[in-house]
């Protein structure tokens, strides 16, 4: 009972410890710093047990220790290790020495020699194993001091010896993270330690623990990795090792095997039994290719991964990896790609319909068979029939690596490709069809295999279609044939699926200007026109004729005969398609019809450098505004905002700068406007009215500042620094007209105290910028800041109001590149006059799909709204994987929003939208929202005119109609 | 220690599977198959082969079956219920479940069809199966205290297993039939490397190389796609179990990918059972299905229902699985002659058809048969072979070796032709003997096996102190007395092995004279024999006693001068037992007499 009183009394005495510190502000933690080791040190002297001891540290180790303390609590720590006999706690506090000496600013090279000290008459190997991490921890710490690591290193090569694997492997880890690296100090350690690292670590690859072996060659990586070149030597023991029991071991052996033969890909090495040598890289080469077909499928995807960034290897070998020579009875078979491939040389149609059709051929020599070859034979035939989709995957990545840069292999892995179509994962079906995209311009497609292709645009999943059209623009066709076969799935998969209809659109009018030549002869039956009748004119309304239309005229945009054998109709289609669909109809140069196709468009590119020149003179003119009057400011500045404004709407490239320097410039002009208000010379209450227009105006520039910073990807510091500056000034004016509406001072001195810890957080973020804002407001109140401090609010907001008005009007530096971040919903398309019908109470799922264009991680920031009639909102956070990444700086948003509500009388609309969601604490470049579960939160938020607190509305709302129905009973 | 492997059947044969194996005294029957070419005596393995008089049980250990096929499994009541057997049977799970159904309907086709007599009947399944003992993959079942099997993955049909048998540090693999490239539905056989002293391999495909699988399904997949879409029908005669599960998930998950409506159909009977079981031992079947099960099961099949003979009438295209697959008989040969008339159809063969049978026929080209009653039957139909087979190719079998690296092979169920050609390759690429025994012939084996010896750790730890450290890769020296007892080894330390045996302790005494030619005093060449062996012997103690004797270690040297010859001096080295290295080595030094420098 007393042990257990005494106990309890001194889990109350920690208790209390631990509360002082929660209560206490941040400025005044600094007193309780020298009590915290001293607590520690009662806390582990009055231990009773090993096991209180350990209760104490584990407490001890959840709390941040001070930069100045570290070292006081290192001494005590080390004190109590050397009296403790329990090796438990020891351990522990090895540990926690290696935790403190991560603290950020705390330099250990003052505790290392205790540390060493400690290893020496230590027995437990746990704990040995600890300490030398926290060495390692140590050493890293210390980068800069050669001597301390050679120590380090000397102590790790003692304990080399040690019995236990965890030591061992410790002592490895250790020398390849802090072995020496520069030749120069290797030589002068040679002399002192008088060994050599890689020699040291080379030595325990044949270690008799698999763990140990591993560690090993995870070092010398560790090593590679540092910038040692290794030696070639390694190269054999490495290969030993392939054939290791342990798959962790041989994983790590095929990286190294992987480094060296990047390292040494010239050097010669000899085959064994026999005399030919080839070189280093080929070999290495083949032996990873050897490990493809592993027992173990995580040695399986390494070896797969690895061989795609193997590109010195010459191109027999590379050839090699697709063959696997078949056989039948001891006959040589063709594969089925050769006989695919002859069938369609030889112009024969029939496939094989008899038997004996893939009957094998002449006789093969069976000494010449070598079943289980060295080289690198059939690895991705292997690879890409694995069990395991990880093993697939990785070697259709592989084989895409290899043949972006060999246009012959790539030729040679298309067959292979296109069987991986017809995979029963999607993920490698979508892979394999993304990996012919980037290879595509290396390739021709057969029509066979064009044929295959095709088929695979009846998938069901979208994905699929998407990236078989995405790779549908980017094909070479050989034929007329192909073309039209293409033509026609397209066609089919358009009956079959209408809502791709944007994307097999896209899909021709790349189709079109790619072939001009081998879609001319198919015009005529296209249009389906005939030399002597009129035929019908075809509906304009129907996709499939767009469709064609839109083939047909992107050839024609290259190809200045084809206008001739348009009838009548087609030209009237053109003009109408020309203008509805602008974006994938082309202007022609039609005859007789000049003045359809606009005189400014066929010469966007020349066009660029001017429109720059353009936007960078009328910043220039803003910029010397200062001189102006007040009115003339005005009009320069609604005129150039204008200017920018209608640029960005002409040229696609700068829409992104120029928008944003027009928000900008649309901010200056707020706040100016806002100044010149007369409220400002007059009482207070008399102007309420003016009153609300200037704080109206304060909270759009806020708004405004938040869409600049977090909405244009591209934004760099200098950007961030102008965009904060101006959002301080407008909390200035915030404050400025709160300051005149309010009667009492106690409201106001709260908001001065945060506009001055904010202008404080200003100058502790920016203040490597701070040179560069000479005379702004800024500039200027950090110069009045200890007036400021101490003075009354009323005489801060006089201070702040003329600071504000004498205050220069800060140039914008532009960035290379600024694209604005924008949403566009696909779907719903809101002409839908069809009600959603759904029984109140009950969900109803609508699918959302949206293209996001220049979304930095859209994973976090993207929401979905909706509005309800009633007002209320709810906020709905995509799932991740909902989230497609088709193109750099594209993204694509396919999800379902759930919607209940309770019944309505009629149908009704709602709107949904996209947000981005901003935190206005973190810095740009820094943190993102703190993960938030997906699609929970259902919070019901005011509405409000702009959006929500904390999001930016970035895409037109949509409205869909409703209606839930009442529940029958 | 010799391994006899011995082949009641299935030597080099296809058919009939049947391996005694004797390993370490313990007798293992692997596989207890029939040959489906005889009808009489001959389908089933001659048992007598085994043992000739004396019970079965008494001889054999237990019995492994590795798969539910009847060439693996057929002859099973006949060798428990009538031969008369009543050890364990081990087979998997899903072979446990499987076996009786295929086993039933075998014994009914026989016995009700073709009216045979003197055939196991439907209680001795039963009996049988009662017998059976079901394993788990990697599950390690103990036989007896010594004999010890485990089952591992073989790809092959649901349930199939390669079981490893172990008798001390000795070992057999035996693999059944195995498939080491994944299919639709399952996965590839999977080995450690367990380096067996023995693998016995199947070998059917042993001068074959098959072309990718991916080929060949999407070959099938098109042609059945365009069938359909013209408007035909597609027949396909399958056998109930194994490949028929493959082409249904092939067709099944073609058709939700395409969105295709067109009906398909499986004749019913066996194949609702099996698929039953393919459902519940989903952990069997590969990758895609086991992770994809909680979702969707992809056995419960959503476009293939079951078929109705009225249905093969039916208008617009279909798809029909039907049995038996050689098209010889039963409802895939009724629906073949309804739709042979029609170009539109097709029939796709998907596997091997033996001669005579319909299948044969019209795969080698003929459009005309003749069927009973002299109509003649116009084929108009498109005819389209597909081979889909699940055993390894000879690629596939060098894998299996290479993951499981055996000291021995043993080539069984291929033919003797292929199988030479295998065995060639073998030797000379992996450089392991290889067998390839005929039915009923015996293979000896011997193996080197290593025998565990207890040691206490007093002793350990003593012998490995003296001397450098230890290196676990080399063998190392030590001293003990080895202790036959009771069965078992032990080493243990001498003063020990003494005291157990209650022996008194004798001192064995190594004594050599060596002659040395010296004219000087006797303590002189003492003197110079001493500073010799310090200057050599720098580990060792070597030390000069006052009574003119030296010692090195506890090995005493004494010199005296010779009776007859003053000018030889005779050195007397003496050295116990356990000095024995040192002592030999230091005669052998001092024959080589004293350097002529030190004078």
């Amino acid at each position: 009972m007393a042990a257990h009183l005494k106990k309890r009394v001194y889990e109350e005495f920690t208790k209390v410890v631990q509360q002082q510190h929660e209560d206490l502000s941040t400025k005044k933690l600094r007193l309780t710093k020298p009590s915290k080791s001293a607590a520690l040190h009662v806390d582990l002297c009055k231990a009773t047990s090993p096991a209180d001891a350990l209760q104490y540290l584990l407490q001890f180790a959840r709390k941040p220790v001070e930069v100045e303390s570290v070292e006081g609590v290192v001494r005590i720590l080390l004190e109590h290790y050397y009296k403790e006999n329990d090796a438990s706690v020891r351990l522990k506090i090895a540990s926690l020495l290696g935790l403190l000496s991560k603290t950020a600013g705390f330099s250990p090279d003052c505790i290392m020699d205790d540390a060493i000290n400690t290893l020496q008459n230590e027995k437990s190997h746990q704990v040995l194993a600890q300490l030398l991490d926290t060495l390692l921890v140590i050493g890293t710490k210390l980068p800069e001091n050669p001597s301390v690591r050679m120590r380090l290193v000397e102590v790790a090569c003692k304990h080399l010896t040690d019995s236990s694997h965890g030591v061992r492997n410790k002592c490895l880890q250790l020398i390849g993270c802090l072995g020496p690296v520069e030749k120069g100090v290797a030589k002068e350690a040679e002399s002192q330690a008088a060994k050599d690292v890689q020699k040291i670590i080379g030595d325990h690859f044949n270690d008799q623990d698999p763990r140990v072996r591993t560690a090993a060659i995870k070092a010398m990586l560790q090593l590679h990795e540092r910038g040692l070149k290794l030696q070639q030597a390694i190269y054999n023991q490495a290969c030993k090792l392939l054939a290791d029991d342990y798959e962790q071991v041989r994983s790590a052996a095929v990286q190294l095997i992987w480094v060296l033969s990047q390292l040494y890909p010239e050097s010669i090495v000899p085959i064994p039994s026999s005399n030919e040598e080839i070189r280093l890289v080929d070999d290495a080469f083949g032996k990873i290719c050897h490990m493809v077909s592993d027992g173990s499928w995580v040695v399986r995807v390494q070896a797969a991964k690895l061989l795609g960034s193997m590109q010195q290897v010459s191109s027999h070998f590379l050839e090699q990896t697709l063959d696997k020579k078949l056989m039948s009875d001891l006959r040589r078979k063709r594969t089925a790609h050769e006989r695919a491939k002859e069938l369609y040389s030889s112009g024969e149609f029939s496939s094989g319909r008899k038997w004996g059709d893939d009957a094998p051929k002449e006789e093969i020599d069976t000494g010449a068979v070598n079943l289980i070859e060295s080289g690198a034979c059939g690895a991705f035939v292997h690879g890409l029939e694995d069990e395991m989709y990880e093993v697939r995957i990785a070697a259709v990545e592989a084989l895409c690596m290899l043949a972006q840069s060999s246009p012959s292999f790539a030729e040679k892995c298309l067959d292979f490709l296109v069987d991986m179509f017809n995979d029963e994962i999607e993920e490698v079906r979508l892979q394999s069809i993304h990996t012919m995209r980037k290879i595509s311009h290396n390739i021709t497609l057969r029509e066979d295999q064009l044929d295959t292709v095709l088929a695979v645009l009846e998938d069901s999943s979208r994905d699929i279609r998407e990236a078989l059209h995405e790779l549908l623009c980017c094909t070479n066709v050989s034929t007329k044939e192909g073309i039209h076969l293409a033509l026609v799935e397209l066609l089919k998969n358009l009956t079959k699926y209408p809502t791709d209809r944007e994307s097999i659109w896209k899909c021709l009018k790349f189709l079109g200007s790619r072939h001009p030549t081998l879609v001319l002869p198919l015009v005529p039956e296209l249009l389906s026109t005939h030399p002597f009748f009129d035929t019908p004119e075809p509906d304009m309304d129907d996709p499939a004729y767009i469709a064609v239309l839109v083939l047909i005229f992107n050839a024609a945009k290259s190809c200045p005969t084809m206008p001739a054998l348009f009838s009548d109709h087609t030209f009237r289609h053109y003009a109408y398609l020309r203008d509805s669909l602008s974006h994938l109809v082309p202007p022609l140069r039609l005859p007789g019809r000049k003045l359809v196709s606009s005189p400014v468009s066929p010469s966007i590119t020349p066009h660029e450098d001017p429109s720059q020149q353009f936007l960078h003179q009328s910043l220039e003119r803003v910029y010397n505004l200062q001189h102006l009057d007040p009115q003339g400011i005005q009009e320069l500045l609604e005129f150039t905002i204008r200017d920018l404004q209608r640029l960005g709407e002409l040229q696609s490239e700068l829409a992104g700068m120029a928008d944003f320097t027009a928000t900008y410039l649309q901010c200056q002009l707020l706040l100016i406007k806002a100044l010149q208000e007369k409220l400002w010379n007059v009482a207070a209450p008399l102007y309420l009215k003016q009153n609300a227009l200037a704080s109206a105006a304060a909270k759009q520039i806020l708004e405004e500042t938040y869409k600049m910073e977090f909405m244009y990807s591209g934004v760099e510091s200098r950007q961030v620094v102008i965009i904060h500056h101006m959002r301080l000034q407008a909390k200035a004016l915030q404050l400025i007209v709160t300051a005149r509406t309010t009667r009492g001072t106690e409201p106001l001195f709260g908001m001065c105290e945060k506009f001055l810890q904010e202008v404080d957080s200003f100058q502790r973020c920016f203040i490597s910028e701070l040179p560069h804002m000479q005379g702004s407001f800024v500039d200027k109140l950090l110069d009045l800041m200890p007036r400021l401090v101490t003075s009354k609010p009323s005489e801060v907001v006089k201070i702040l109001q003329t600071t504000l008005r004498q205050s220069t009007f800060l140039h914008l530096p532009l960035p290379e590149q600024l694209h604005r971040a924008t949403a566009n919903i696909i779907e719903p398309t809101g002409e839908s006059d069809n009600p959603l019908r759904f029984t109140s109470g009950l969900v109803v799922a609508l699918d959302v799909d949206a293209t996001l264009e220049h979304v930095q991680d859209p994973q976090g920031t993207v929401k979905v709204q909706v509005l309800y009639p009633d007002g209320q909102a709810q906020l709905i956070h995509p799932k991740p994987a909902d989230f497609r990444n088709p193109g750099p700086g594209r993204h694509r948003l396919i999800t379902q929003v759930y919607l209940s509500h309770t019944a309505w009388t009629e149908p009704c609309q709602i709107e949904v939208r996209l947000l981005l969601a901003y935190n206005s604490n973190r810095s740009k470049a820094s943190a993102r929202i703190p993960k938030s579960t997906w699609n929970e939160s259902l919070e019901a938020l005011p509405p409000s005119e702009n959006g929500i607190e904390g999001t930016i509305p970035f895409s037109k709302p949509v409205k869909v109609y409703i209606m839930p129905k009442p529940a029958r009973r | 220690f010799p391994a006899f492997s011995l082949c009641a059947g299935a030597g080099q044969d296809v058919g009939r599977s049947c391996i005694l194996v004797s390993i370490a005294g313990k007798n293992v029957m692997l596989d207890c198959g029939m040959h489906m070419g005889y009808n009489d005596d001959r389908r089933f393995p001659d048992f007598s082969y085994i043992t000739q008089n004396g019970r079965l049980t008494d001889f054999l250990d237990c019995v492994i079956i590795s798969h539910f096929h009847l060439d693996h499994c057929g002859a099973l009541p006949y060798f428990s219920e009538m031969v008369g057997y009543d050890g364990p049977i081990y087979m998997t799970h899903p072979t446990k479940a499987i076996c009786p159904i295929l086993l039933e309907d075998y014994r009914k086709i026989t016995v009700d069809k073709k009216g045979e007599t003197n055939f196991f009947t439907s209680q001795m399944i039963k009996d049988c199966m009662k017998k059976v003992v079901a394993v788990h993959l990697h599950q390690t079942v103990q036989v007896d205290e010594e004999l010890e099997i485990k089952a591992y993955y073989a790809g092959h049909v649901l349930g199939a297993a390669m079981f490893q048998i172990k008798v001390g540090c000795e070992s057999v693999v035996y693999t059944g039939d195995y498939n080491m490239t994944p299919d639709r539905h399952l996965g590839a056989a999977w080995i450690d490397k367990c380096r067996p002293d023995l693998l016995i391999s199947e070998s059917t495909y042993a001068t074959t190389i098959r072309d990718s699988k991916r080929c060949r399904e999407r070959d099938f997949l098109k042609k059945v796609h365009e069938t359909v879409e013209r408007g035909g029908k597609v027949l396909i005669p399958v056998f109930a179990l194994g490949r028929a599960q493959e082409l249904c998930i092939l067709l099944e998950t073609f058709w939700e990918r395409m969105n295709l409506k067109a009906p398909i159909y499986f004749s019913t009977g066996l194949t609702e059972k099996a698929n039953h079981y393919y459902k519940l031992f989903i952990t069997w079947t590969n990758q895609k299905i086991r992770k994809t099960f909680v979702q969707r099961n992809m056995f419960e099949f959503k476009h293939i229902k079951a078929f109705d003979r009225a249905f093969a009438d039916n208008p617009g295209p279909m798809v029909v699985f039907a049995t038996p697959g050689m098209l010889h008989a039963g409802q895939s040969l009724q629906i073949f002659r309804k739709w042979a008339g029609n170009e539109k159809n097709m029939v796709i063969m998907p596997g091997y058809c033996v001669q005579g049978t319909v299948g044969h026929k019209i795969l080698s080209g003929q459009r005309k048969l003749e069927m009973e009653g002299r109509q003649i039957l116009e084929v108009k139909m498109q005819v389209e072979y597909m081979s889909f087979s699940a055993h390894a190719d000879a690629k596939g079998i060098m894998q299996l070796i290479r993951q499981a690296e055996p000291r021995n092979v043993l080539l069984v169920h291929g033919e003797a032709k292929k199988m030479e050609f295998l065995k060639q390759k073998i030797e000379q690429e992996f450089h392991v003997s290889c067998y390839m025994p005929a039915n009923g012939e015996t293979t000896t084996i011997f193996t080197n096996p290593s025998i565990p010896v207890d040691i206490s750790l007093g002793l350990l730890k003593r012998e490995a102190a003296i001397g450098p450290v230890p290196d676990a890769k080399k063998p190392k020296l030590m001293h003990g007395t080895l202790l036959m007892k009771d069965n078992s080894f032990r080493l243990v330390s001498p003063e020990q092995a003494l005291k157990e045996l209650g022996l008194a302790e004798h001192q064995l005494r190594f004594t050599c004279r060596v002659h040395i030619q010296d004219p000087r005093k006797e303590h002189e060449t003492v003197l110079r024999v001493y500073n010799h062996l310090k200057g050599v012997l720098k580990d060792y103690s070597v030390q000069h006693l006052p009574d003119g004797s030296i010692t090195v270690e506890s090995i005493l040297i004494q010199a005296t001068a010779h009776s007859e010859d003053q000018g030889t001096k005779v050195l007397l080295v003496s050295w116990t037992y356990q000095d024995e290295e040192l002592g030999s080595y230091l005669t052998s030094l001092l024959k080589k007499g004293l350097p002529q420098s030190t004078s």
